[in-house]
């Protein structure tokens, strides 16, 4: 699941000036979950961008747009609108925009942001969240990770401003060393955080390393 | 002796340490630190310079330190974790070393979210525990992070902060114990405005006879206006303002105020002079650094141990 939100009307307008004709492109995925990009959001900015003076030559909601193989064969049946339109614009995730990136030899704009899913990874509401870093710390942590929770990554925490359970960062969050004190706590292991973390190897996790090779 | 600082000198010959904070100019000017640190030559034992403190950005630290350094004072560099990974600290370290600075001081940071630049991207490599173990392999085994070897190393006295009034309470003492064994030679704490809250931290400390393996020097600022100690007490994290403090100086007509903030914390460093294992104080007069003499004298500090 990848979280997507619009981008703002004015950077979309931005992105198409000195263009007359668009194309729309929605996904029934993650897009219409996140009400970023579903059917119903689609038929709202052609009329936004109908108003500001463009013309919309047409649109598809398309159901799994990161499928690069049924997109294609979706975005064929449209082919005579999509050649008539300066660009498209895509409503969905960074990676739904590059599949038709790939698809159409033609100029392709985001129409949404990606928003960080901080590590929540399942489509359960809940707390527990991994950052894919590559090295796995919850050894040291009582099983609660300080790469997605702690904003400050510590390894060696809590920092001297974790006050009354909150992060100093944003009071409205946990400040997850507090927790890690308390569960340790709770099943005798404090001994794990009076030990001392080492630097952590970084190269594995996607903020400092290459691109992973997954194909 | 592990190095050439003053300030390693002054509290290993049994002193009562006074170390002073310098905010460094958001601008280019060198005036601004001359003159803050004529204000502090001849009072303090060493002098602090601030490392982007609130994520603001300001004149660097080691920059900074050298021009107070021309005054004969010595400085403590500050060394944040937010701004730079492991290789920038460790080049950092290796050049204040090179250009005469005895003294560091590891930590963290405070997060660019509080800042002036809140959309910049907060490094956070490694954290002020790790800092304080590479400073001090780098100095006594004399080698990099990486384990690589240093033909000359960088002789630094290792600082680190604590703050007595953070949660959870109970572990603060056993991460004061964390940092020494990673290396820290000295702490310096958060302000202190709760003494007896202070007190009983210390006293945990000194339990684990903790005071004996590091010198842990107090943290003392002066009050200028009732506003800014509400602030603090409400905004800045990790921060405990009693009531009573704020009762003091309302209790005094408003152009007394001032006075009586600078008396509040003469009375305090009194009182953390008689604390069982604290060896100095740091006064943090921030923005109002030409009280510090004034405090330093009332305190009987003045003057200072030449050697
Ligand atoms: S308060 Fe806790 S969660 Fe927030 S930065 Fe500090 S250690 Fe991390």
């Amino acid at each position: 699941m990848l979280i997507s939100k619009q981008k703002p009307l004015e950077e979309i307008m931005e992105y198409i000036e000195g263009e007359k004709k668009v194309f729309l492109v929605g996904c029934k995925g993650c897009a219409e979950g996140w009400e970023s990009g579903g059917e119903r959001e689609i038929l709202e900015m052609k009329k936004k961008l109908e108003e500001k003076g463009k013309i919309v030559t047409g649109h598809v909601v398309v159901d799994m747009l990161c499928d690069k193989a049924l997109s294609a064969i979706k975005l064929k049946n449209f082919k005579k609108k999509i050649d008539e339109a300066d660009s498209l614009i895509v409503f969905t995730d960074g990676a739904g925009v590059q599949v038709v990136a790939e698809l159409v030899k033609k100029m392709v704009h985001p129409g949404c942001n990606t928003i960080s899913s901080g590590g929540a990874h399942a489509e359960w509401k809940g707390a527990e969240r991994c950052m894919e870093c590559g090295n796995c710390v919850l050894e040291y942590t009582g099983g609660l990770c300080p790469i997605a929770r702690c904003s400050k990554h510590i390894l060696n925490g809590p920092c001297g401003g974790s006050q009354y359970g909150k992060c100093e960062v944003d009071e409205t969050i946990p400040c997850v060393w507090h927790l890690i004190y308390e569960r340790l706590k709770e099943i005798g292991r404090l001994d794990k955080m009076e030990m001392f973390v080492a630097p952590k190897d970084w190269s594995l996790s996607l903020i400092a390393g290459p691109p992973v090779k997954r194909f | 002796m592990k190095t050439k600082s003053n300030l390693e000198r002054v509290l290993n010959a049994g002193y009562f340490a006074v170390t002073a904070e310098v905010g460094p100019p958001q601008s280019a000017d060198p005036e601004v630190i001359r003159k803050k640190a004529k204000l502090l030559s001849g009072y303090v034992d060493g002098f602090n310079v601030t490392d982007g403190q609130t994520a603001v950005v300001r004149m660097a630290s080691w920059a900074a330190c050298l021009i107070g350094k021309e005054f004969g004072l010595d400085p403590i560099v500050q060394m944040t974790c937010r701004d730079r990974n492991r290789i920038a600290l460790q080049m950092d370290i290796l050049g204040i070393a090179a250009l005469g600075i005895n003294n560091v001081l590891c930590l963290t940071g405070d997060h660019p979210k509080f800042g002036n630049h809140p959309h910049a991207k907060g490094v956070y490599d490694i954290d002020s525990v790790q800092l304080i173990k590479i400073v001090k392999d780098m100095r006594d085994e004399k080698k990099f992070q990486n384990g690589e070897p240093i033909p000359y190393e960088p002789r630094l006295f290792i600082g680190a902060a604590e703050n007595p009034f953070a949660d959870p309470f109970e572990f603060r003492v056993l991460r004061l114990k964390k940092k020494i064994e990673a290396g820290a030679d000295f702490i310096q704490t958060q302000i202190i405005y709760n003494v007896p809250k202070f007190k009983e931290w210390m006293k945990r400390v000194c339990d684990l006879g903790l005071h004996e393996k590091v010198k842990i020097i107090a943290g003392v600022s002066p009050l200028k206006s009732v506003g800014a100690a509400k602030y603090m007490k409400t905004k800045i994290p990790g921060m405990d303002v009693p009531d009573e403090i704020i009762t003091r100086l309302q209790g005094v007509p408003k152009d007394q105020v001032p006075k009586e903030g600078i008396r509040i914390c003469v009375d305090i460093i009194n009182e953390l002079k008689e604390v069982k294992g604290v060896a100095g104080v740091h006064i943090m007069a921030i923005e109002w650094e030409e009280t510090v003499p004034e405090i330093v004298e009332a305190a009987n500090l003045y003057p200072r141990p030449k050697f």
